[in-house]
């Protein structure tokens, strides 16, 4: 398959992009965000889960959540790269809700044949779902878990939940005496236990939970191939999330050096700052520009679309770390205080930096397939 | 190719099917000498003649200039260069050497002359029979291109040019010359004019070209020194106190920003062959020992050499999304970045492949054990050209900040 040379990035997808962008600078501005989430500022503040459901329920009912559900399973069907510009805009308002978990969902769901279907259906009738498969260690290798499911009951524990008390159900990995499986639990179902973790950015939650004698319906058998089959998707969603946030970021910057004046001119005449934010940009279009062609591959060529996910959330993580950085020091002073918005999302590019894997965690998995498996070297 | 080839108008598939056809049939012999890397190296007469009988070939079978209108010697066609190019490219033949010329001058002579001019300049340009160069530095003035104090004194309808130009790339082959020219002292950006100059007629005769050598030991480019050198208002593009306007049209097109595309051949493998990308880093990291064991076994050196092919392939999907304006938030934003980017990628991959080489980098082209003969020493000491020349990486980023972010003008 040959890839179009637009990504095809077609005129619906334009269409999506700009009104998710309308809709959360008209429903959402960062005041709001600001209002909703950092109400305490307490370092050893309890852990919450702010968000606002009303919103989110809009977002479920114009069916941007089911947009990845292919349509047979009652969805929309959108190729990825609609999707990706939804999720940039959804970045760049740093909208706290589930659905970079319920994408994430839906794409591993989608990957796993006849018995994901069901699933799929509850996603598209609005069901949000969060990814748990991850363990104690914070291990981003598919079939890391520790979770095992034997005689019809899932036992252990999952760490590193994102969003855990927003949504309904969870996407489980599990050791099964045939391999690692895939397995579907309600939140409430009986014996999950949500436990809250105390986390830095204010716009997400998380959680770990665990699992004791849960009856659990199986979606895959062969959940490393499901997984294999996804991840891509699921790193390509979150680096546009974070180019989104990035171009906030550079946006709100520049915004604020061109105002700030000292020694009689505003800041951003000064080569010293100027500079280092056209650093910034040039970081989020190299990710961007990955990101939408990892976005492609996954449609059109997906036998090119782990090297190229691996490349947009490589690049991605190192753009939201420059980006995050330059955003609060080129605030100066005001940028260190908590009533200035830059440290939202600072903190929520922390997060998404690490999340599924961090720069160099992309880059040692890209050069095993660029360059060959790392030899074993006696050491 | 084929990506390319299925979204091809019907004009650009028939001709792209002819140059495919006409390449196959019209490959040029191979070179019986060393070519440098680019054109902008070229240092004798032998390099030179063989690349501009290529360049004259391939404009003869209409493979040049072919957006041009049939009036100043171009094609008439639309929007087929880009197509002539990519095959030319596929086919790897060897480089255009008026790069000058074909790059910048052409451009700048086709919206900015008088027709006349236009007419009898563009044919010997495009065919490569008149090589170009471009005299834009001087000893003094470098980022700050306006300061240039090269004096164009006007007398009745001639001009009487005094002054020193540096960096000239091809001047020492070039019939021709784009000049930037101080004709009002009182004004700075006002009292530019720009011209062509015939140089090579006037070598000896209020002309003098002498060579500057590159920290590689390699010549190329060149002082110019004009000692009352008369030219014919004739000359003069656009009006005058318009030379920075005209030097614009100039410095877009050198960035790789402008309208029309620029007719681009190369690929030809040849003894000078070097490709910097991060394939070849690759291909070195095997081949090299570290502590034992190939350099590409080596966890830190893969992960610098994954960001260098993640820098590579960044570019070129931001060539790939330059071309889709609802995924740009600004028109020029990555166009603008084009020249800086590919200048940095560059030094840093042929920076990181030293690294790689170990010992063997200390190793030059004289030497048989240099790995990949010595070009990679060669490539990341002329990338030093690229950052500078064209308007240094500094400039570049101020033009960004400037333009795209909006930030305040530093000068």
């Amino acid at each position: 398959m040959t890839q179009p040379d637009n990504f095809g990035f077609n005129e619906e997808a334009a269409l999506l992009k700009s009104s998710a962008r309308k809709f959360f600078a008209d429903k959402f501005p960062t005041s709001t965000l600001h209002a909703l989430v950092a109400g305490d500022h307490r370092p050893d503040r309890p852990s919450e889960c702010l968000w606002d459901r009303s919103l989110w329920q809009q977002m479920v009912d114009l069916g941007w959540t089911m947009l990845a559900v292919p349509e047979a399973s009652g969805g929309v069907g959108m190729p990825a790269v609609a999707v990706a510009g939804l999720v940039e805009e959804l970045g760049r308002a740093a909208f706290p809700c589930p659905l970079l978990g319920t994408l994430s969902a839906t794409y591993v769901l989608a990957a796993c044949g006849a018995a994901g279907e069901q699933a799929l259906a509850e996603i598209a009738a609005g069901s949000s779902a969060a990814l748990a498969i991850t363990n104690a260690a914070g291990s981003w290798s598919a079939g890391d878990t520790d979770v095992r499911f034997a005689d019809g009951k899932l036992n252990g524990g999952a760490w590193y939940v994102q969003d855990a008390r927003k949504v309904g159900r969870l996407l489980v990995s599990a050791h099964t005496d045939a391999g690692l499986g895939l397995f579907w639990v309600a939140t409430d179902a009986p014996g999950v236990n949500v436990q809250a973790d105390t986390i830095v950015d204010l716009t997400r939650d998380q959680a770990h939970i665990s699992f004791t004698d849960v009856a659990a319906e199986q979606v895959s058998a062969n959940g490393l191939a499901a997984l294999g089959q996804a991840m891509p998707a699921v790193w390509t969603m979150l680096a546009a999330d974070m180019v989104g946030a990035a171009e906030w970021q550079l946006q709100t910057t520049v915004e604020y050096v061109g105002t700030r004046q000292q020694f009689d001119r505003p800041l951003g005449f000064f080569q010293a700052v100027k500079h280092p934010l056209v650093d910034v940009m040039l970081q989020i279009d190299q990710a961007k520009s990955l990101v939408y062609n990892a976005a492609c591959a996954i449609d059109c060529e997906p036998g090119r679309a782990l090297q190229a996910a691996h490349m947009a959330k490589a690049s991605a993580s190192e753009a939201a770390a420059y980006a995050s950085g330059r955003s609060v020091q080129l605030h100066g002073g005001i940028g260190f205080t908590w009533e200035c918005f830059v440290h939202l999302y600072f903190k929520r590019q922390k997060h998404s930096q690490m999340l599924f894997g961090d720069a160099a965690w992309h880059r040692a998995r890209l050069a095993d397939i660029v360059i060959g498996p790392l030899a074993a070297t006696a050491s | 190719m084929s990506d390319s080839a299925s979204k091809d108008s019907p004009e650009q598939a028939e001709f792209r099917e002819y140059c495919r056809t006409w390449l196959q049939d019209n490959r040029p012999p191979d070179p019986t000498v060393r070519l440098p890397l680019s054109a902008l190296e070229i240092m004798t007469t032998e390099q030179l003649t063989y690349l501009q009988a290529w360049q004259k070939a391939a404009y003869d079978a209409g493979l040049v200039g072919c957006d041009y209108p049939e009036a100043v010697g171009g094609g008439g066609r639309k929007d087929c260069q880009r197509v002539a190019n990519e095959e030319m490219l596929a086919a790897r033949m060897p480089y255009f050497p008026n790069i000058i010329g074909l790059g910048m001058a052409a451009p700048t002579v086709f919206y900015h002359a008088q027709d006349e001019l236009k007419q009898r300049l563009l044919p010997r340009l495009f065919s490569g029979e008149d090589i170009w160069c471009q005299g834009f530095s001087e000893p003094g003035a470098g980022s700050d291109l306006a300061s240039v104090q090269t004096f164009a004194e006007r007398r009745g309808d001639k001009w009487v040019i005094n002054g020193h130009k540096v960096w000239t790339s091809l001047a020492h082959f070039a019939e021709w010359m784009i000049i930037l020219l101080r004709t009002d002292k009182s004004h700075k950006y006002d009292g530019l004019s720009y011209f062509v100059v015939p140089i090579r007629s006037a070598l000896g005769k209020g002309v003098t070209v002498r060579p500057l050598i590159k920290i590689t030991g390699e010549t190329g480019f060149n002082e110019v020194i004009f000692d009352k050198l008369e030219v014919d208002d004739s000359y003069r593009l656009d009006e005058l106190g318009k030379g920075w306007q005209v030097a614009m049209t100039t410095l877009l097109h050198e960035r790789g920003a402008g309208e029309l595309q620029t007719p681009r051949s190369g690929g030809l493998k040849n003894k000078g062959s070097h490709a910097t990308t991060a394939a070849n880093l690759i291909e070195l990291a095997r081949t090299v020992q570290r502590d034992g064991h190939a350099a590409a076994d080596d966890p830190l050196i893969r992960d610098r050499i994954m960001q260098q092919l993640i820098r590579e392939v960044g570019f070129a999907q931001n060539q790939r999304r330059a071309r889709v304006p609802d995924l740009l938030d600004h028109p020029m934003r990555l166009l603008l970045q084009n020249k800086l980017l590919a200048s940095e990628i560059s030094q840093q991959t042929s920076e990181l492949a030293l690294e790689v080489a170990g010992a063997s980098a200390s190793l030059y082209l004289g030497d048989d054990n240099a790995p990949a003969g010595g070009q990679w020493n060669l490539a990341y000491m002329n990338s030093y050209g690229m950052t500078i020349a064209a308007g240094t990486s500094e400039v570049q980023r101020n033009i960004l900040g400037e333009r795209v972010l909006g930030l305040a003008k530093s000068k």
